[in-house]
Parts: C-alpha cells; structure tokens; sequence
C-alpha cells in the first residue's frame, strides 16, 4: 500500500481534532492557520468543509489563526491557502465523514456505502436514520492522526465548491465594527509609541515633562532602552504625546542615508551574496541582445495603520493582531519577553488588507511590551500614519538585466536573467530578520546575513525570473544585496512583478526584432497547453487582431506568467492612450487556477492584483531622506484612485480537473508587464524603470 | 465641555475636549467604530461621514463645530432588518476586499445618491475620487453604487 503524500500543513499537524469539532449546537468547527487578509480565504475554507462533509455552510464555522485551538500552518503567504490549507482541510473532513458513517452503519447494523449524508443528517437508501454527525461525534476518535487514505469528492460531485459564495466577513465590514481597531474592552488602555529612528539609535534625552504638557491629560511613558510608549485611557491623550515626542527626543548614532540608496541603479555594485542557478555560464553564440529593468522600493501602504491588543494576565500574555501567522508570532514573541511558549496566546482579528509582510508583526510586540509594564489592562497600541509608512518594511528595489543569445530564427537560445536585490523576506523567525521594538531592547539582537526565500518555496528575488517558455539554456545570476538602506521584507508577488515586467517586455522587443506580432512570437515558443490557452483566449477577448501600430499614442500591450512557475497562470491585456501620462482604458484578464472553490471571490483577487500591479507600475515609489524613508502620508506616496481605474473584464477557464492553485498574486506581475508593453506601443520607445511617471515619458519621448 | 451631537437621529451628549475630533468623540465617546481611522489627514477618506448631507472627515473636524447638525455614520445607513439600499448593494456586488475603505465609500455614495438620483459613471467617480481603495475593489464599488442608485429609483418612482 502506498503512503499517500500529506501537504505540509498536515504533516506538522496530525492530529484530527486540531481541525475540526463537532459543537454541541449542531455545528461543525474547522480550524486553519491561515488568516483572513480580505482575500477571502475563510469563506473558501468553509465552502471546502461544507462539501466534503455534506453541510449547509451554515452548519460550518471556522475558527482562523488561534494558537489555543488552531493547527499551526505558519503564515499567510505566497498564494497558498487553498493549495495548502484548503486540501488539508478537505483531507480531514473527508476522513471524518468516513469514521462517522462507519460508526453510523455500525449502531445500524448496515453497510456505510448504504448511507449518505444530507445536511449532517445520515440517511439509510434515501429514510432518515435518526442519526447524525452529532450523535456519533463522541465514539469517533478525533484525537489520532489524519491518514490521507480516504479521497474527498470527485470534482464532478461538487454542489458547494465552484459556486460563488458572498463572503462571510464582508457585512460587517459595510455595518460599523469589524476590526481589531474597533475592539473596545473594558479598562482598556491607548498606546502610541516613538520610534527608535534606525538600528542602532540611542535615545540620548527625552523631555517628558514638555511631552506630558503637550499631551494635556494623564499620559504614562513606558520606557525600556531605545523604547518608548506613550499609555493613556484617553486615545487622543496618547495620540498627541506621540505627535509631541519626536520634536523632545534627541538620538545618537543614528544611521544616515545617502540619496543614492533611494534607487535601484544603487543596488548593482553593493556588497552581495552571490549565486547562479540552472544553467553553467557559457560563452554565448550569435547575436545576444541585453536590456535593464527596475522597479523601487514599495510600499504595501495598508489603508489603516497597523494596531494590536495585548494583556498579562497570571502569568499569561494574550495578543490579538492582524499579523498573517499566529503561531509564528507567539514563538517570535516569547524569547524576546523571555516568556515559554505556551504562556502566550495569539489570536488573529481582522485589518486592512496587507499584501504582505507591514507593521502588524510589529505592533504585536509593541502591544506586548506594554502590558507586561502593565499587568492586568488590556493595552490597544495602534501605529501613526506616518509610523506605518515611514516603518514598515518595503518591497525592494530590484534591477533586473536580461541577457539573451538568439537563434537564426531571432528566437532565444540562451537566457540569462541577472537579478540584483536586497531580501524578500526579513519576517521575524525566518532567520533574517527581527521585530521592530526587539532592535529597540536593551539586548537588540545580532545583525544577521540577509537570506532570501530557498527557491523551493518560489524564490524571492528570483521568482518568476526563469521564463516559462521553451528555451534550450536559462540561467539566473542572483546577487542578494547585503545591506540595503531600509528594511526590505515580503510584498505581493516578491521578485514576480519586476521579473515578469522585464521578460515580458524583452521578448515584445524580440519579437519586434524579426518584424512579428509579440503574441504569435510567443505562441511559437510556448508549448506548455495550458500558458498557450490561457493567451489565445486572451487575444480573443482583448481584440488582439485588430491592434494597431505603434507610436501612435494608444496602445494595447500582453503580459503573461504563470506564479512562481507553479500556481496560476494569468494572462492580461491593457490599452490604454499616452500623451503626457498613462490613461488606462481597459484590462482583460484571463486565469487558469485549476479547480476553483469561490470563482467570484478568484475574481475579486485578479482585479485587486490588477488595479494594484497597476498601481505599482505606474505611480509608486517610496522616497527616501537622510533620516529614512520620507513618503510618509498619500500625498508623498500616492496610489491608484478611482479616476484612474480601467475597466477591468476578468475570466476563468475552467480547469476543474485540476488541482487548484493560488491566485491571490498571479495576476500582478502580467499587469506590469502589459501595461509596460501597451505603453511602449503607444510610443514606439520602451521605459525600462519603473514606475512609469510623466518625467519618464517626456523623457522617453524626447529620446 | 459638553457637546450635544445629533447622531443617526439620536441626540447625544458627550464630554470632551473643545479640540476633540468628531472621528475620537463618535468612536470613544459613542462607541460608533464604524467611522474608521486611516491618515487624519484628510487624505484617504476612511472617515468620511455626512454633516448636513455633506460629506465631511470626520478625523479632522472638531465635534464641537457640528453641535446643532445631524451628523449620519455608517450604524445610521439603514438597520440589521433593513439595510439602506446601499448597504446590501456592496454585499450584491460583493464590493470589497478587506473593507476598510467601505465605511467612508458608502457615506460618500449616499450625499451623491440623496442629491442625484441618476449619477452616471463619471459622477460616481467624482464623488469618490477622494477615497482610496487599496485591494482594487473599485469598478465593484462603482457598479454597487449604481446598483443602489436603481433600487432606489424603483423605490420611489
């Protein structure tokens, strides 16, 4: 008998009951560890339970990110809730379904294959047994593990998944309170902190007396080392010292940046860690063709500052955040409060969206540092505006250089992508990177070698860098930049967006080259069945036949990727007119994710990584001063607005013989790509850097 | 001092400091948290309610300059049983992401929608143009504020 192959999140948590409960009020509890981010992964979960086990959704309740009762599935990440958590939940209720239906024709003396399942009621040949999940819950042992041996559903038998589902959290969300930010508990205190300026910092004097003055009620400054807090029962009390503090603090050894850093052309002769991937260096033959790309520093810019809950309580601590991994930040938390594990709690409540590694982890701590000074009184610590984006790690600049040999057909024969970047990921506990407050302690910890995520989970700056076409020899050159100015850490698709942005856009000039259209260029070089689907559809959708030529001021560009080489494959198109900025007129996407559990809420998560790659591409930049970043409110970092959205027309192939597989960034980096490829039509010149601001557009027109 | 609001049609008397914003005295006075905090700077919108039928932000304005107003948030858009049109037109169109921008949208969607009962798309744009969304739920957006604009049409023929 073959061992069947358990995904991750399953192997680290074996045991039944750490997924699912039956309640006594006839009600089904399953647990993930993955979180909801907005994305709507907890109605997808419950769509997934209530399927295998032959449930109303109604009769579904899931339980998300709590250390207490929940599985352990690290965090919310990469496009891989429903790959991961998702099939493990399916795997268990489908194995509970199992067990409960062999105790059912046990009591009645049947066969179980005599017995199907309506709305948790057990039916014998169609009659009611009188049984139920509920009353054979006690005899099953939910305390073994999960085996894997029992096979959820065939795709074909689904009435729940692959139906579009309203998602369960958003009437809240259009009612009044719904985040952790509206939590209100009873003595509950505000907090507000300074914040140490860079690593290293030492806080040389604070004028509390000018800052208690300022603040104009009762205020309690909670100081540890290079830490401050300002506590009050009265938020704008707290809010107005933190406003005061910056102007009465004075810092030593404070580190300074050099404007230069602000940008990727920085990035190419830093120190870096350095390694090749693929293919041997070879000398190249025939005639090579080399561009450079860019994209900088980015924010996730989360509509509300990051904000946490936190009490010590006898002995045991219990935070609430909307941080993207619970049991992550609990273990991260404990060694620097010098607290066990298991003294602390972690309980996920919802934020703004956060594509990403933001303040939230942060913020955690800051909470938690304040209410061990504080016993006994519930702490909410929520983050200034200009805290959150003056603090929160960025997406890192990158530079991507693509050198290319080709054949005598003008097609490549040998690809390099050479790609130079600080880290993708600097999430606490990964190994490269700390909580902001810990640096701030009287033991910061060490610094330590950036790393970037191991390919196997995707890659960081190398995700997406090797094109899924057919080319004979592909390399990557990966220089991870030791010490870039500001801390860098995981946004929305990684390396994806700048990756796919410079193949993509290479390969239109390739096709140029040879005098052929860019979508028959690839189409001659793609054999993958399912890449070449997802684009002929969207060439249909798009016009594509009818397109124009270039250099006339509108233009209508393709991107295509499929994530990390691994999840979903997007296609998208955009036209758009350029005069002296870019006007996006319309995108069409269109998306192969396999087997889809929620398919208007895989459409909600194309549009959103479309609007917001465009956003990317065309207006986004973090800024830098002396101090730091200096993008600090949306005048300074401002983002896509509702006068600037195209329309968008967003289509699923269906796939449902498939394996599904994450959507939630797939479409991110083929936006980037289209849009820069439709602006180059437009001009009949390419901009190589993003974003693609009017400066860059002049510039590429006065050329 | 004293400050007497009228809030979704409730008088209410607070205390608070003459500088209170009406953003802090509907959140921690009221327990309204609905209206939400997203820059205080009149940049995002997220605070958005109506003073007098107007879109106002809420983060910036001192409560004590609205006393004598009615003051409507997003509790005051219709009820649990009976949601303003424009409340269950974002669930039909299921317009939004991580919702944070909603509250705001919906107080903005209602000033335009109470003035012009036939926006078109443009108008729409207008009159959000000062929020920000940042998942990309916008055309949604846009397409449940129309929704409503129909319902209430119908509504009221």
């Amino acid at each position: 008998m073959t061992v069947p192959t358990l995904p991750a999140s399953l192997v680290e948590n074996p045991r039944l009951d750490r997924w699912i409960r039956f309640l006594p009020d006839r009600t089904v509890r399953v647990a993930t560890g993955k979180v909801e981010l907005g994305q709507g992964v907890v109605t997808a979960i419950n769509q997934i339970a209530a399927e295998e086990l032959d449930l109303s959704l109604g009769r579904v309740q899931v339980l998300s990110g709590d250390t207490a009762e929940g599985p352990d599935e690290l965090y919310t990440t990469s496009s891989q809730s429903i790959e991961v958590s998702g099939a493990s939940i399916r795997l268990v209720c489908a194995e509970v379904r199992a067990k409960a239906l062999d105790r059912a024709a046990l009591r009645l003396n049947c066969g179980r294959d005599e017995l199907t399942v309506s709305d948790g009621q057990f039916l014998q040949n169609g009659q009611a047994t009188g049984f139920d999940y509920w009353s054979v819950a006690g005899e099953i042992d939910l305390t073994q593990p999960v085996t894997g041996n029992v096979a959820p559903k065939p795709f074909d038998a689904h009435r729940i998944v692959g139906r579009s589902t309203p998602r369960l959290d958003l009437p809240a969300k259009v009612s009044g309170a719904a985040f952790i930010h509206d939590e209100m508990r009873p003595g509950m205190l505000h907090a507000r902190t300074l914040r140490q300026p860079s690593r290293g910092a030492e806080l040389a004097s604070l004028d509390e007396a000018a800052i208690r003055k300022l603040a104009r009620g009762p205020v309690e400054i909670v100081r540890e080392a290079n830490f401050v807090a300002f506590v009050s029962p009265v938020e704008s009390v707290a809010e107005a010292a933190a406003a005061a503090a910056a102007q009465h603090a004075i810092w030593r050894n404070q580190r300074r940046i050099d404007l230069a850093q602000q940008e990727a052309a920085w990035l190419k002769h830093q120190p870096a860690e350095d390694r090749t991937l693929g293919a041997p260096v070879a000398p190249l033959h025939g005639e090579v063709i080399e561009a450079t790309f860019s994209r900088p520093y980015i924010a996730h810019a989360s509509l509300s500052p990051s904000c946490a809950l936190a009490e010590y309580k006898d002995g045991h601590l219990t935070v609430w955040s909307h941080g993207q991994g619970m049991h992550p930040l609990r273990k991260n938390l404990a060694p620097i409060l010098g607290m066990p594990v298991e003294a602390i709690t972690a309980r996920h409540l919802h934020g703004a969206g956060c594509y990403g590694h933001n303040g939230a982890d942060d913020a955690a701590l800051d909470a938690a540092l304040v209410a061990m000074r504080l016993p006994g009184r519930c702490i909410r610590l929520q983050w200034r505006r200009e805290e959150e984006f003056a603090f929160e790690p960025v997406g890192p600049a990158m530079l991507v250089t693509l050198r290319v040999a080709l054949d005598d057909k003008g097609r490549p024969a040998d690809w390099t992508t050479e790609i130079w970047s600080g880290t993708h990921v600097q999430r606490p506990g990964s190994g490269s990177g700390f909580l902001l407050a810990a640096e701030a302690l009287p033991n910061p910890p060490p610094e330590v070698k950036p790393a970037d995520p191991p390919e196997v989970r995707g890659g960081g700056a190398t995700r997406n860098a090797v094109p899924l076409y057919d080319i004979p020899a592909h390399r990557v050159l990966h220089h991870l930049v030791q010490r870039p100015p500001i801390r860098t850490s995981a946004l929305r698709g990684l390396g994806a967006l700048p990756n796919v942005y410079a193949i993509e856009g290479l390969l239109d000039d390739l096709a140029a080259r040879v005098g052929e259209d860019p979508l028959a260029y690839r189409l001659s070089i793609l054999s993958e069945p399912r890449a070449r689907r997802v684009l002929e559809a969207l060439a249909k959708r798009a016009g594509w036949t009818a397109r124009g030529p270039s250099g006339t001021g509108k233009g209508l560009g393709l991107g295509f990727a499929r994530y990390k080489n691994r999840a979903a494959y997007a296609a998208v198109a955009v036209a758009l007119e350029v005069d002296e900025a870019v006007r996006l007129q319309h995108v069409w996407c269109i998306a192969d994710a396999g087997l889809v559990i929620n398919p208007d809420g895989v459409r909600n998560q194309l549009e959103g990584g479309i609007i917001q790659g465009a956003s990317w591409t065309l207006k986004e930049q973090v800024r830098l001063d002396e101090n730091g970043i200096s993008s600090r409110d949306w005048d300074s970092y401002p983002i896509l607005r509702f006068s600037e959205v195209p329309k968008i027309d967003v289509e699923l192939v269906d796939a449902r013989e498939h394996a599904t597989l994450g959507v939630g960034e797939c479409t991110v980096g083929p936006t980037a790509a289209a849009i820069g490829n439709a602006v180059a039509h437009a001009l009949g010149r390419r901009i190589h850097d993003m974003p693609l601001t009017r400066e860059r557009i002049m510039a590429a027109l006065l050329k | 001092m004293e400050i007497a609001l009228n809030v979704n049609g409730e008088a209410r008397r607070v205390s608070a400091a003459e500088t209170a914003t009406l953003l802090d005295v509907l959140r921690n006075h009221l327990g309204l948290m609905g209206t939400r905090y997203g820059c205080g700077l009149e940049q995002c919108g997220s605070c958005m309610v109506l003073v007098d039928g107007t879109p106002t932000y809420a983060c910036t304005r001192e409560a004590s300059t609205v006393v004598g107003k009615a003051i409507v948030t997003v509790e005051g858009l219709g009820s649990a049983d009976k949601p303003h049109p424009l409340r269950q037109a974002f669930l039909d169109e299921q317009a939004g992401q991580c919702g944070y921008c909603l509250s705001g949208i919906l107080m903005s969607s209602k000033a335009l929608l109470d003035r012009n009962p036939r926006p078109s798309r443009a108008d729409i744009v207008a009159a959000l143009d000062r929020h920000l969304c940042r998942c990309g739920a916008h055309q949604r957006i846009l397409r449940a504020v129309e929704r409503a604009a129909a319902v209430l049409r119908e509504a009221k023929p």
